[in-house]
């Protein structure tokens, strides 16, 4: 290496274009691995019949391919495993296995083999057998029993979907109303206590409630019939390997015949499933089915974090910056709060489920709520305190980036203001802030990009597994800061790591992974662009 | 410090500089006095900008002050609007009336004067808003909301300064899309749109392109109808040009005060010679 070779300055070209390089690289592949993996999750694979040396048989899907690992003694050719989803959870006791290449006499994929996809236990594949009827066998082979469970199928789903309507729109809207009054019992008669005497008002309360309850009755009668009327409809599904397995059809989400599609059908089989991702719900403790309340629960507490985070944000940096005489002291803050941000976010969750849920959410408990005690409302974890908590983990972020945009507000901009008979206010108000809003607006997107993605704190303060409702809905007052909450980091942190499956979860996993980081990302696009927006008319440029 | 505190020789010396009535009088050489300083002193903490400065600034004249950088012009300038009341630790003492009203006292309500007190600056400072909502921001701030009122008002300043016919047709495109001279003036229509009495101006035309500078030349001459105006400049030549009496300022001083051809033609004081003829600063 010469001299020249330094001076150049290309070594130095080399070294930072090929870190940033390497970092790109990193961040891509990360991606396309999620993406890959993601991605295959829903499209229709073919189903094949391995024969094997021992004279069992086995359908599934290939899911995977490897050496088998060896000891160092053993030298040769390779040997190879193929890894076979076989379904039939409920048969076979697992969903997978290995089997050596060498063990396979033969593969073939045949035509009439079936896929259901059902509500419980997992995929089942096999063939069609028979159906019956009340006990009676109305169809028999496979091609006269696909045309009848055709026909039936459709006809059951439609009285599930009615089933799941009573269950979960009529019955909770009873539940719904049993639940008030029985507060409002419980308070009337707290209220009597004190006084000491009692009024009619509880004998009327009751009245409705034996009404709902009635109701109520009435309802589950109705539930009854649907689930005997659908019961009467059996098959029987002949799998690999000489197991049967007898089932209701009303079972069974879809069916499909894997082997016999058109590229066309799989692709709308596979939009049709994607699509039942995003807004369905999760069943099968979250392995299977969608995850709309987590996508759901994930947006609605970034956007309260933001409405939180934001406007406390920036009012602290105003101080800091233009009102508070700059020393020592608000130099110490500054320090403070920077460091604040590097706080690990497990204790931020500790110090909300210590202040927030139980100080804040016991005392609005017992102050508002205290007919419903000991069931707590407020005191115990919601999407009202983990908001906050994340509004508090991610406020340094919104106050240093505002500090940063007020100070690159030219001092002329002010003094131009001032000296034209502005007070300080009016010329924070109508010059710097509007001049600071891309900066602030920058501070926004890296709090909800740190927030978004924020697990660790949530678990303590209102996130969960499985929640039965929305935190948002038609109940007055719509919005139910109270309620807890699904969300996607948990999510993956539950199927991948909780679940009695993770196996068969794995694809899952990648699929909920991409979705919030597409989430994040469109947050944080939306975000960008109206800052650009803003930016352009600005014409000056914070960062 | 000390000694040059025992230096109020010159300050003495000008604290009445009007020529009285000897052969060339101009308009408003009556003793129309609008801004009346005695005694100013100025401290940034301990260090001391401004020494003894007396002064009498007629109504409706044109006041330049020249002198070497870091000789107090601008800080001058800045007492008559309080702008300096930004900077932490300012104190200023003595005295600095506007029609008789002391400015320096500190219960004086400074959003009031500033109203009557205009400032524009030596950089060019538009509000990233529109032209519009640039020359209507004080009116608003004074309270007008009224859409025909504010029109005609901002019609009138962008008038006032020239610029009605460059910017009519774009009166709700971004302000900060015209030129370093429209800058300017725009910066001068929002100063005369809240119709103060006096126009501070510093250094208002060091940004600026000849043919721009020429523009400001003549709109403050125009100006001068209707506005004291106190302008700060580098440039000699403009001096001479654009004002009725002048200011010599060195190291915090005011060495010498006068009409302005008197004092270019034939100074008083040797600095003040020195300096006009380029011999230092």
């Amino acid at each position: 290496m010469n001299k020249n070779f330094w001076r150049s300055g290309d070594p130095f070209v080399w070294l930072t274009g090929g870190a940033l390089a390497f970092s790109l690289i990193m961040i891509i592949s990360l991606i396309v691995i999620v993406a890959a993996n993601a991605l295959g999750f829903f499209w229709p694979d073919r189903l094949v019949l391995a024969k094997l040396k021992d004279g069992s048989e086995l359908l599934g899907q290939i899911r995977g391919h490897e050496e088998i690992p060896r000891g160092a003694a053993e030298q040769g050719e390779a040997l190879h495993r193929t890894q076979f989803q076989v379904a039939n959870r409920d048969l076979y006791g697992s969903d997978f296995r290995w089997v050596n290449d060498a063990e396979i006499v033969s593969q073939q994929q045949p035509g009439d083999a079936l896929y259901f996809e059902r509500w419980e236990w997992g995929p089942l594949f096999g063939t069609l057998k028979q159906i019956t009827q009340d006990g009676q066998v109305v169809a028999e082979g496979p091609q006269q029993s696909w045309q009848k469970f055709e026909e039936l199928h459709s006809q059951t789903q439609e009285t599930l979907e009615r089933i799941h309507k009573i269950e979960r729109e009529e019955i909770g809207d009873i539940n719904y109303n049993l639940e008030k009054l029985r507060l409002a019992i419980k308070g009337i008669q707290k209220k009597e206590q004190a006084q000491g005497r009692t009024t009619g008002e509880v004998a009327e309360l009751e009245k409705e409630i034996a009404e709902w309850q009635r109701r109520y009755e009435e309802k589950s009668k109705e539930l009854q019939v649907l689930a005997t009327e659908n019961a009467r409809y059996r098959m029987i599904v002949q799998a690999a390997g000489g197991r049967e397995k007898e089932m209701p059809i009303a079972d069974v989400v879809r069916a499909f015949f894997p082997n016999q599609m058109s590229w066309g059908q799989r692709f709308s089989l596979y939009c049709t499933r994607l699509w039942e991702f995003l807004w369905d719900e999760p069943r099968e403790s979250n392995t299977e089915g969608g995850i709309f309340p987590a996508i759901f629960g994930t947006v609605m507490m970034v956007l309260l974090m933001s409405i939180m985070v934001v406007p406390f944000g920036v009012i602290a940096a105003l101080y800091l910056r233009e009102y508070a005489k700059q020393g020592t002291l608000v130099r110490a803050v500054r320090i403070a709060v920077n460091n604040l941000a590097g706080v690990p976010s497990i204790v931020f969750g500790v110090f909300g489920l210590g202040f927030f849920v139980y100080l804040m959410g016991g005392s609005i408990d017992r102050l508002f709520y205290a007919e419903a005690l000991p069931t707590p409302t407020y005191g115990t974890g919601g999407i009202l305190w983990a908001s906050l908590t994340l509004a508090l983990l991610t406020v340094p972020v919104v106050i240093v980036a505002t500090e940063e945009s007020l100070a690159a507000i030219p001092r002329e901009w002010r003094e131009g203001s001032l000296a034209l008979g502005a007070t300080k206010w009016e010329t924070i108000r109508k010059v710097v802030l509007p001049g600071a809003l891309p900066g602030i607006l920058t501070g926004m997107i890296l709090a909800m990009a740190r927030g978004a993605g924020e697990v660790a704190p949530l678990m303590i303060t209102g996130v969960v597994k499985l929640a039965p409702t929305l935190p948002l809905d038609s109940y007055w007052p719509f919005i139910h800061m109270e309620r807890k909450f699904m969300h996607l980091g948990f999510h993956i942190f539950d199927v991948g790591f909780q679940s009695p499956n993770v196996e068969a979860a794995k694809p899952m996993v990648f699929m909920t992974t991409l979705l919030l980081i597409a989430i994040i990302v469109t947050l944080n696009l939306t975000a960008i662009t109206v800052r650009n927006r803003l930016r352009s008319r600005m014409r000056f440029g914070t960062f | 410090m000390e000694k040059e505190h025992q230096l109020p020789t010159h300050a003495a010396s000008v604290s009445l500089p009007r020529p009285s009535g000897n052969g060339a009088t101009t308009v408003g050489d009556e003793q129309d006095i609008e801004i009346q300083i005695r005694d100013a002193c100025l401290f940034y903490g301990k260090k001391q900008a401004l020494y003894n400065i007396n002064m009498d600034i007629g109504r409706h004249e044109v006041t330049a002050f020249i002198g070497p950088s870091g000789c107090g012009k601008s800080t001058l300038l800045r007492c008559l609007n309080r702008l300096n009341d930004l900077v932490d630790g300012v104190k200023v003492t003595g005295s600095i009336k506007i029609d008789g009203r002391e400015t320096i006292d500190p219960t004086l309500d400074v959003t009031e004067l500033r109203k009557r007190v205009g400032m524009v600056f030596q950089k060019p400072n538009p509000f990233p808003k529109t032209i519009y909502e640039n020359v209507a921001y004080g009116p608003r701030i004074l309270g007008v909301s009224n859409k025909a009122r504010l029109d005609e008002i901002v019609e009138r300043s962008l008038r006032g300064s020239a610029l009605w016919e460059e910017a009519k047709d774009r009166l709700h495109d971004n302000a900060l899309g015209l030129s370093g001279g429209q800058h300017q003036r725009l910066c001068i229509a929002r100063t005369i749109a809240v119709e103060p009495q006096i126009v501070l101006m510093d250094e208002p035309c060091s940004a600026l392109d000849p043919i721009a500078t020429t523009k400001i030349e003549e709109l403050i001459h125009e100006l001068k109808q209707n506005y004291t105006i106190v302008i700060v400049t580098h440039n000699m030549q403009q001096a001479a040009r654009v004002s009725d009496y002048t200011a010599f300022m060195y190291l915090g001083r005011l060495i010498e005060f006068g009409k302005t051809d008197k004092l270019f033609t034939t100074p008083e004081k040797q600095e003040t010679e020195d300096y006009i003829t380029g011999r230092f600063g």
